[in-house]
This record gives structure tokens, C-alpha cells and sequence, in this order.
């Protein structure tokens, strides 16, 4: 089977070991991956701050690069969320027929990292090694966005070694929201400090999510507190192997 | 006019400070934010107890979503339907354009009356067109009857939630606000004793005062009935002794038939408190002889609603159906209670309808209120999707900073345009990247992160740190793997 990786800008720019890993995992499940260079963001910070034109640009220029591929793989909910979500509005009110054409098109073969593995593939097992206590942020986009449901819970079911330790309060906010975060620091803040509270609280040693922005909002706040915890991606706890381990995360 | 006398208005958003800026005296007041997610975290897990044991909630809440977006949509038929029918059955129906016009009519009414008191059901409509600094401002005492709003009344306090409007407060505050206003020295903070007082407060004002106000839960189009729902039977003793009731209801209100009831009702308690069915749920049409108060008047309020109505996507705001279920839910609201909302409707209802009943002229910064984490949507009865409609008000609130000046003083403003230019081309982006890369270099300390940064980076640093940029951006490493041998990628 053939996918194109659509990494998303801050994966690419801040995370680039969760991209190796969805590669090493792909390509291990026998996924023949590419990359097109010319990707750069969904727009998925401009729409949500209210930059409609700009964030359809960007909306423009991803379903245009993406015509032709077979399936489109993201690594992050959020992403996938705003494409699902926010690209039809867009669409309707800026686009031309032939965009809209091409957007409907597309629509469908766009998978969020868990889907294609679950829907797609139809893999539950990836043959993932990973031998630490690990608790789910289930993340909004995910959980109530696109609504993966059960998907990261058969994945992570499979991965040998692996101790899965329920977080309280899953279905609450982690306070980041894109720029919510720095336009309402403060309150974003203190949302922040109650889900630390409550992932501090399982004892893992990992809390991974499908989704690294919400993750960069709790690492930062784990990393300032010296909370003894770290968060990783999903893909690249799955892509971790007994031969090959997790790449250490900072 | 002229007998129309000022007044200091409350919970007002043309004078409020914006969000970020009235969250702070909330986020440094610990008893207040306990108080707050305590009583939140208990309603919430009671909605979520009760819900769950609703086989047909998704059903139920698509019907009452049908129910309420047909009635705006066809809100100028059912208004006069329940106009001629109200009118019919002996009630006095008043046509208010806005909060002004709403007023005045109620001041009118009660002079008829003579009345230099007044007592009120809990009306959030009230508050909305402030009417009790108003009557006050004009020689006209309100007592408020419901046991939250009479804490606050009693208390000076302002209302933080739609439902549980002294949610804020505990129950030794409340113990020393009765203590203090009715002179009762030995009062403990044990609930039953907070309610004797305060019953033995309220029944002089039935048994004394023979003018009443309230709001509405729901018009009845079909009967040109009124119903109310709430828990304690106060608003039941304001709707049996009064000899007048005058009532003031926003235009949305309006539910077609009788029988909708029956879907509305479900969702309704369940949503608001977490409870199968609220205590008291009173109806009533035009005047009885010899039953109830005499004489009826219905004020319908438009105060901007009309203007929200008109827009496509804003209209699903006017679907509300006032349960709170979204600030129950809400993470934000959890930590900043009602007040930073600068209106009387907090929350994520009050983040969409506040700035559009100002018609977007203020409370620029309550769109901004929220995480988008889409909570308050998973859970509104009437399916009001909260995201999509703040989102579009948003795009409103950015329209306008494109036309104003302040544009080139707001550092959020510029980097989001600079932001789409380096978006727009693969060598824009990854030139910024590079740049990114040296400039947070200088920010970078040993350890790989970044504790502290200048302008809008340190609103993130101030809480948390940011890891540094690592060397090679993943299309980087991609680039630098060369053809693929079909082996496993290392």
C-alpha cells in the first residue's frame, strides 16, 4: 500500500523524531511511504485565531498538493480535525468548483496516524516493544474532534512490555488550544496545572498522546516543575522494537 | 425620560475588562476557584450519571435541536401566534425592542400598579437588560426569591452562573452574609438552618408584596402559555399570591406546540442539575378568575436577538435553552468562574451570545475564551456547536483589527500575517525554520531547552519551558536519507 506523510509544520520543525518514527513504523508494516518537500501547515493556527483567508490559503495549497495521493497519513489529530472540520466552511465560502471538487475527493483518504493503522491496514499488533509505565492523554481533537474512540487503546493493548496507566479525567482540556495559550496564559496556565496533576498522578513514566502539540504543553510544564516524567509521541512508542528502541527523548 | 433616573449598571460588557485581564483577581482568590470546581466537578458527574441512563439522549437531543432551530425559523409566525393566543386568554402582550424600551415598559407597568415593591422570579433576562439597579434607580424595590439570587442579592454580589448563580460562594459565606443582613447573630452554616432563615425572610415578602417578576423557560405558541421550571417552589408562592405577574422573556423562547414540552423537559433538569425532573415545573395562561394573579403581562424582548438571527451560522446561538451545561463542562470556566465574562451569561454561551447581543461592538476578547476543546458542544441538549459559531466570531473580531491601526502594535496580529507568508511556500517555511533555529539558539540553554523568552513567547515561558529546536528538521532528515533501499528505515 502506498501513503504520502503529511508531517504538519511544528512535527517538522520541533519534533522531527516523531516523523522518523511513523516512517520506521510505516515502512516496517510495509507501507510505501513518500514525502512531498513542498508541505508546509494545514492552517489550522490561522483558522483558529480568526485569519479565515490566510488559513484557506493554506487549505488551498494542502489539497492541491495532495490530489493525487493514494492515502494522506498525519500524525496529529488537531490536524486531521481541522481538515475534517474546518476545510468544507472554507471551502464553501472561498473555494471554486474544481477545488471543492478536488477537496471532496481527497477527503476520504486522509488518515489520522491510529486510523490508518486500524481502519486502513486493519493492524491492531505492530509489533511494538516498549517496557515502561505509560498513561494516554486522549487529547481533544482526537477524543471528541475526529473521535478515534477505541483505536489507541487496541494499539496500545499490543505493545509488549508496555504498562497502561489510566489518566483521570481523560476527557478534559490540557488548556493549550493553539493560541489560546499565549492569549489567555494565564488561564491556560492554571488548566495546565490541573491535568499535571492528574498525569503526575498515575506514576508513568511517559505520558504519550497522538497529538504533539498537546504534548509540548505538558513536557514544557513537566521540564519546568522537574515532574520526573516524559512525554512521547504514540508512533513512536509503536515504532519502538526490541532490536531498535524508542530514540531517547529529551 | 426625565423620571428616569441613572443608575450603576452590573455585570455590564461595555464596561468590563477583557478576558485575559478579568480572569486575574479569579485565578489569585483560592477560596473562590475551590468553591467553583467543587460545585462544577459534583454537577458534572451527576448530568453524566444521569444521562448515561438515557437510552435515547442522542435522539432526544436531536429532536429538541430540530424542535428549537424550526421555531427560530420561523420565529415571526409563532410570536404573534403566541401573541393573539396569550392576548386571548386575558394576558397583556409588550413588544421591547431592546433593554431600554424593556425598562421602561416594566417601570410603566409597575406604576400602574403602584407598586413600590416587586418580587421576582430568578430571570437571567433581568440581569441582561439590568433591571433591578433600574427599578431601584426609580423608587421600586426588587426582592429577588430565588435562595442563590437572594445571597447575592443580600450579599452585593454579582451572579456567576446561568443555573447555580452563587455557585461561587460556600456555605459559611452564605452563613455570614444571612448572619449580617438579617440580624441573625447565632446562625450556623448548617444547610437546613441557611434555608429556615431564608424561608422565614421570603414568606413577609409573599405574604406582602403583590407584584411579581419573572422570566420564562419556555412561550408557549400554541396555548400562549408560560412555563417555568426550577427546584425550590419559590417561583410557584411569586405565581399564586401576586395579584400581578409581569413576565419579560427574550423572543427565542418561543416553542411552537404544547407537546414539545416533552422533549425540552427531558434534556432540560437533566442537563441543568443532573436531576430525572425538576421540582416544579409551573404553567400558566393569560388570567384565572379568582386564581393566581389577575392581571398578566408578557414582555418579549428583541435587545439584539433579531441582528443574531438573521446570520446563518450565528443563529444556532438563540437554540439555548439556558441548562448551563456547557459552563458545567467547560475546563475554563471550571477555572475562572463566571464573573471574567463581564455578563450575566458566563461561559461558553455567554463567550458566543454576549458579543453578538453588542453586536460585536464589545467583549472582543470573550471568542477568545476557550481551548476549542469542544466539550461544550459534546454535551449541549440543543446541539449548539459553540466551537463553530466562537470560531466565526473570531473571523469577525479579526475583520475588524484588519481596518484598525492597532494592528501594528499587536505582536499576535503581525506574526499570524508574517506567519502566512512563510506558510505559503516550502522555501519560505524552511528559511524560517532556519532562522527559528538560531534566533531560539540564543534562547537555548545547555539542557536543550528554553526557559524564558521575550514579547508573546513569554506568556508560554512564564509557565512552562519550550524544547529547543533540535539541529534537523524532519524534512531534513528526510532529504539526507537519499533513495529508499526498501529496507526498514533507521
Amino acid at each position: 500500500m502506498r501513503a504520502s506523510l503529511f508531517i504538519t509544520c511544528y512535527n517538522d520543525t520541533l519534533y522531527p523524531e516523531t516523523g522518523r518514527s511513523v516512517v520506521r513504523l510505516l515502512e516496517r508494516l510495509g507501507v510505501e511511504l513518500d514525502f512531498k518537500p513542498q508541505q508546509t501547515c494545514c492552517g489550522q493556527m490561522h483558522a483558529n485565531t480568526g485569519f479565515r483567508g490566510e488559513a484557506f490559503s493554506q487549505a488551498k495549497r494542502l489539497v492541491r498538493l495532495y490530489r493525487d495521493a493514494e492515502n494522506v497519513v498525519v500524525p496529529s489529530s488537531s490536524c486531521v480535525a481541522m481538515i475534517r472540520d474546518q476545510y468544507p466552511g472554507l471551502m464553501e465560502e472561498l473555494g471554486n468548483d474544481s477545488l471543492r471538487k478536488d477537496f471532496a475527493a481527497l477527503l476520504p483518504r486522509i488518515y489520522e496516524l491510529s486510523e490508518f493503522l486500524i481502519d486502513r491496514l486493519g493492524v491492531e499488533d505492530v509489533g511494538a516493544y516498549f517496557p515502561h509505565r505509560v498513561t494516554y492523554h486522549a487529547s481533544c481533537h482526537g477524543l471528541r474532534g475526529i473521535e478515534l474512540g477505541e483505536r489507541p487503546w487496541r494499539l496500545m493493548a499490543r505493545v509488549r512490555g508496555m504498562t497502561l496507566l489510566p489518566l483521570p479525567n481523560l476527557e478534559r482540556c490540557c488548556g493549550f488550544g493553539g493560541t489560546f495559550s499565549v492569549k489567555n496564559a494565564e488561564v491556560s496556565s492554571a488548566m495546565l496545572a490541573v491535568k499535571l496533576q492528574d498525569v503526575v498522578s498515575t506514576g508513568a513514566e511517559y505520558c504519550t498522546a497522538l497529538d504533539n502539540s498537546c504534548l509540548m504543553h505538558l513536557g514544557g510544564a513537566m521540564h519546568r516543575q522537574y515532574a520526573g516524567m516524559k512525554t512521547i509521541h504514540l508512533a513512536q512508542i509503536l515504532a519502538a522494537t526490541e532490536d531498535s528502541p524508542a530514540e531517547a527523548t529529551v | 425620560m426625565s423620571q428616569v433616573a441613572s443608575y450603576h449598571p452590573v455585570l455590564d460588557p461595555t464596561l468590563a475588562p477583557p478576558f485575559p485581564q478579568a480572569v486575574l483577581p479569579v485565578l489569585r482568590n483560592p477560596q473562590l476557584r475551590k468553591n467553583v470546581a467543587h460545585a462544577i466537578d459534583v454537577i458534572q458527574a451527576k448530568r453524566a450519571r444521569l444521562v448515561a441512563e438515557k437510552t435515547d439522549w442522542q435522539e432526544l437531543r436531536s429532536a429538541a435541536a430540530a424542535i428549537r432551530m424550526h421555531a427560530l425559523e420561523n420565529l415571526g409566525y409563532y410570536l404573534e401566534l403566541f401573541e393573539a393566543r396569550c392576548t386571548a386568554a386575558g394576558g397583556t402582550v409588550h413588544w421591547a425592542s431592546d433593554a431600554a424600551e424593556a425598562r421602561r415598559i416594566i417601570l410603566e407597568i409597575l406604576r400602574q400598579e403602584n407598586a413600590a415593591e416587586v418580587i421576582k422570579i430568578k430571570t437571567m433576562t433581568s440581569g441582561e437588560i439590568q433591571l433591578n439597579p433600574f427599578l431601584e434607580a426609580n423608587g421600586v424595590s426588587a426582592y429577588e426569591t430565588d435562595l442563590a439570587e437572594i445571597i447575592l442579592q443580600l450579599g452585593e454580589q454579582e451572579p456567576s452562573h446561568i443555573v447555580v448563580p452563587a455557585l461561587h460562594i460556600n456555605r459559611s459565606q452564605v452563613r455570614e452574609i444571612f448572619a449580617r443582613r438579617m440580624g441573625l447573630k447565632d446562625l450556623s452554616d448548617d444547610p437546613k438552618e441557611l434555608t429556615n432563615a431564608a424561608r422565614a425572610w421570603l414568606r413577609k415578602k409573599f405574604l406582602t408584596i403583590p407584584t411579581a417578576i419573572s422570566g420564562a423557560n419556555f412561550l408557549i405558541a400554541e396555548t400562549g402559555g408560560v412555563a417555568i421550571v426550577e427546584s425550590e417552589g419559590n417561583g410557584r408562592m411569586c405565581l399564586t399570591l401576586p395579584k400581578a405577574m409581569i413576565t419579560l422573556a427574550g423572543i427565542e423562547k418561543v416553542l411552537p406546540r404544547f407537546q414539545d414540552l416533552e422533549v425540552v423537559l427531558q434534556l432540560l433538569a437533566r442537563s441543568a442539575v443532573g436531576e430525572r425532573m425538576n421540582p416544579y415545573t409551573s404553567l400558566w395562561t393569560g388570567v384565572t378568575p379568582g386564581d393566581g394573579p389577575q392581571r398578566f403581562h408578557v414582555v418579549l424582548l428583541d435587545n439584539g436577538r433579531s441582528s443574531i438571527l438573521a446570520k446563518a451560522k450565528e443563529r444556532q446561538t438563540l437554540k439555548c435553552i439556558r441548562c448551563a451545561a456547557c459552563m458545567n463542562n467547560c475546563p475554563v470556566y471550571r477555572q475562572t468562574g463566571g464573573h471574567a465574562y463581564g455578563s450575566v451569561y458566563p461561559g461558553p454561551i455567554g463567550a458566543i451570545l454576549t458579543p453578538q447581543l453588542m453586536q460585536m461592538h464589545h467583549a472582543q476578547s470573550l471568542p477568545y475564551a476557550s481551548s476549542l476543546c469542544g466539550a461544550c458542544y459534546e454535551v449541549c441538549p440543543v446541539k449548539i456547536n459553540i466551537p463553530e459559531v466562537l470560531l466565526e466570531l473570531r473571523a469577525q473580531v479579526v475583520n475588524q483589527e484588519r481596518r484598525s491601526l492597532s494592528r501594528f502594535f499587536d505582536p499576535m496580529y503581525l506574526g499570524l500575517r508574517i506567519a502566512s507568508f512563510i506558510f505559503a511556500n516550502a522555501w519560505s517555511f524552511h528559511a524560517a525554520q532556519f532562522f527559528g533555529r538560531f534566533g531560539l539558539g540564543l534562547f537555548t540553554r545547555k539542557d536543550g531547552w528554553i526557559h524564558s523568552l521575550p514579547s508573546v513567547g513569554g506568556k508560554w515561558t512564564q509557565t512552562r519551558d519550550l524544547r529547543g529546536l533540535p539541529a534537523q528538521t524532519f524534512h531534513g532528515w528526510w532529504a539526507s536519507r537519499g533513495p529508499r533501499s526498501g529496507k526498514e528505515a533507521k
